[in-house]
């Protein structure tokens, strides 16, 4: 991965020879280095290290009931199915919204390409609220709903749409800067070959951007997984039907579990961090993609 | 002539007939209108379902107030915190070489994966009544749990690596020259950094901060779980919406998120403004800049 950064340095054929001086001439490495790991200790790995500290002080056996309940197992397949479905839906629409930003002029594009952003600046809380009115049976969408006996609010639709909402941004950001740098030319040598548009889609373009695609899925996914603000708002949270995890967590801290909120923290902390080193090793090999093209 | 059609052949084959074009763009417009035009108009319709009055009535309440203050007060303090430590951060990694360098930048960016209510949870286990370090605390009559302290961490945790994110590529891109050009012709450490990596860097740096000026004001799982919900004093403004929600006093937990919403639109309209400005400077950068000598 290193080598895939230092690759795109300017002067990076010079190779060794260049870097020894820079890390004379520079000031500056061992204050900015120094404070960087005491900050980055203080704020996320003694806390991170609290809670696996916390779960070695439960037996085996107090863990596993923890974190093997029927109602948390219920929640965990609830929070990892609905924010596969909703990364799953972002990246077919994400796409799309992606190839009509990048390749399509119409009127309004500026608005809408800075709109994409808005569930990253919008507070969750604030978007679980408006969803919820926008689709409970009085709301907007929900009444026009009512009649096909359609419910989106409380209740397992409702959380998905919420996460669709929580992960868009993420795959049309991924992959909007590789179509915009896609060079048409392939496209063309496609057509001029004989290929239809579909095949040229399909066989040229798609590949270039299949390794974007699946890491805004990866990040879009693990956002979904941790999400709280704007599902509980929307989901009804019953359980075993529309709790999700992190409900859990919180359900057991007010009762004074702390164990219990610890080991399904733990468990939840485990898959955040091997989804961090997917989406890591997915965004190296799409640099790596990149860079062999041009 | 048969060149031309050639040519004409490929150009119609990067793009689509029209219908397929009108209907790809009508779709995802659909979505966007769907999924984010209307929630936005949800939060101000419902907002002023009342009238003007009833929404500044709401806006006037002093718990209203005392969460508009919090909220204010924990981004000013969060946002400065992980901007020293943004700035020091991709300063280390992104300038000089060392051995670790891939495993750090991958710890930073560890905060954005944790789920804000594990967040929260740690520093419950930390500092609260039952944590590692909490008896201490109370004995010395040290609240940070329940309490505005708290508060503040949570959120430096959840905003932490927004800031070093975006300027750690940035400053890989431009690498070293500059500063080295600097320091040769005898300027400091500092007057380096103040005079040469600054002005490079502050469109990253704008971007940066008022992504994480967003998510600290509208951190909400994370806050909930260490703020223990005592309005008036532990309560920032998305825990205030949820509380006024869930008291089905819609119109009032409306008129509270309709002013972080507010914020939301203002984040995206600067955000838009510094891409703007970023792309103008670095074509002019690009027009200055002598012609590479090869590809």
């Amino acid at each position: 991965m290193t080598a895939a950064i230092l690759s795109t340095l300017p002067g990076a054929a010079t190779g060794t020879v260049r870097k020894r001086p820079t890390r004379h001439v520079l000031p500056g490495f061992n204050i900015t280095l120094g404070f960087t790991l005491f900050y980055l200790s203080l704020i996320v790995l003694i806390p991170l290290s609290a809670l696996v500290f916390k779960t070695f002080t439960l037996t085996w056996e107090q863990f596993w009931v923890a974190v093997a309940s029927p109602r948390v197992v219920a929640s965990y397949q609830l929070t990892f199915g609905a924010s596969f479905i909703a990364a799953l839906v972002n990246v077919v629409f994400g796409l799309l919204v992606a190839w009509v930003l990048v390749r399509y002029p119409f009127p309004g594009k500026k608005i809408i390409d800075a709109l994409v952003d808005l569930p990253f600046a919008l507070p969750t809380a604030v978007a679980g609220i408006a969803l919820t009115a926008l689709l409970a049976d009085n709301g907007w969408v929900g009444q026009l709903l009512v009649p096909f006996d359609i419910k989106l609010a409380f209740n397992r639709n409702g959380i998905v749409i919420a996460l669709i909402f929580i992960g868009l941004p993420f795959v049309v950001r991924t992959v909007q800067p590789v179509l915009e740098d896609a060079e048409k030319e392939l496209e063309e040598a496609a057509t001029c070959l004989g290929a239809s548009r579909w095949q040229t889609f399909r066989y040229v373009v798609f590949p270039s951007i299949a390794p974007a695609l699946l890491t805004g899925f990866a990040m879009a996914f693990a956002r979904a997984v941790g999400e709280y603000g704007s599902v509980i708002f929307i989901a009804g949270n019953m359980p075993m039907v529309s709790e999700i995890t992190p409900l859990i967590i919180i359900g057991k801290l007010e009762q004074y579990d702390y164990a219990g909120a610890t080991a399904v923290a733990v468990v939840m902390l485990g898959f955040s961090f091997t989804l961090l080193l997917v989406i890591n090793a997915l965004q190296a090999w799409q640099r790596r993609r990149s860079g062999a093209q041009s | 002539m048969s060149n031309s059609r050639t040519l004409r052949r490929a150009k119609a084959g990067t793009t689509e007939p029209t219908w397929v074009r009108w209907t790809l763009i009508a779709v995802a417009l659909s979505f966007i209108f769907l999924f984010l035009v209307l929630p936005l108009a949800a939060v101000f319709t419902e907002a002023l379902r009342k009238g003007i009055d009833a929404y500044l009535e709401a806006l006037k309440e002093p718990d209203a107030w005392t969460a508009i203050r919090l909220t204010l007060l924990t981004a000013a303090i969060a946002v400065p915190l992980n901007l020293v430590f943004g700035v020091a951060a991709a300063w280390c990694i992104a300038k000089y070489e060392f051995p670790g360098k891939a495993f750090l930048t991958t710890l930073v960016d560890l905060p954005f994966s944790v789920s804000p209510v594990v967040a929260g949870l740690v520093y419950v286990l930390l500092f609260g009544a039952h944590g590692w370090i909490g008896p201490w605390l109370q004995a010395h009559d040290i609240k940070i749990i329940f309490a505005v302290p708290g508060i503040v961490l949570a959120t430096v945790f959840v905003t932490f690596p927004f800031i070093a994110r975006e300027l750690i590529p940035l400053m890989q891109a431009q690498g070293t020259e500059e500063e080295q050009a600097a320091m040769v012709l005898g300027a400091t450490g500092w007057q380096t950094f103040w005079h040469v990596t600054l002005p490079n860097i502050k469109w990253g740096l704008v971007y940066g901060v008022i992504l994480c000026n967003a998510r600290a004001m509208g951190e909400f799982g994370a806050v909930s779980v260490v703020s223990g919900h005592i309005r008036g004093q532990t309560n920032t403004m998305p825990l205030h919406v949820e509380i006024l929600y869930n008291e089905y006093q819609s119109v009032a937990a409306f008129a509270v998120a309709s002013l972080l919403a507010l914020l939301a639109v203002l984040t995206l309209v600067i955000k838009s403004f510094v891409e703007w400005q970023f792309e103008r400077d670095q074509k002019v950068a690009a027009e200055l800049a002598p012609e590479p000598a090869g590809g």
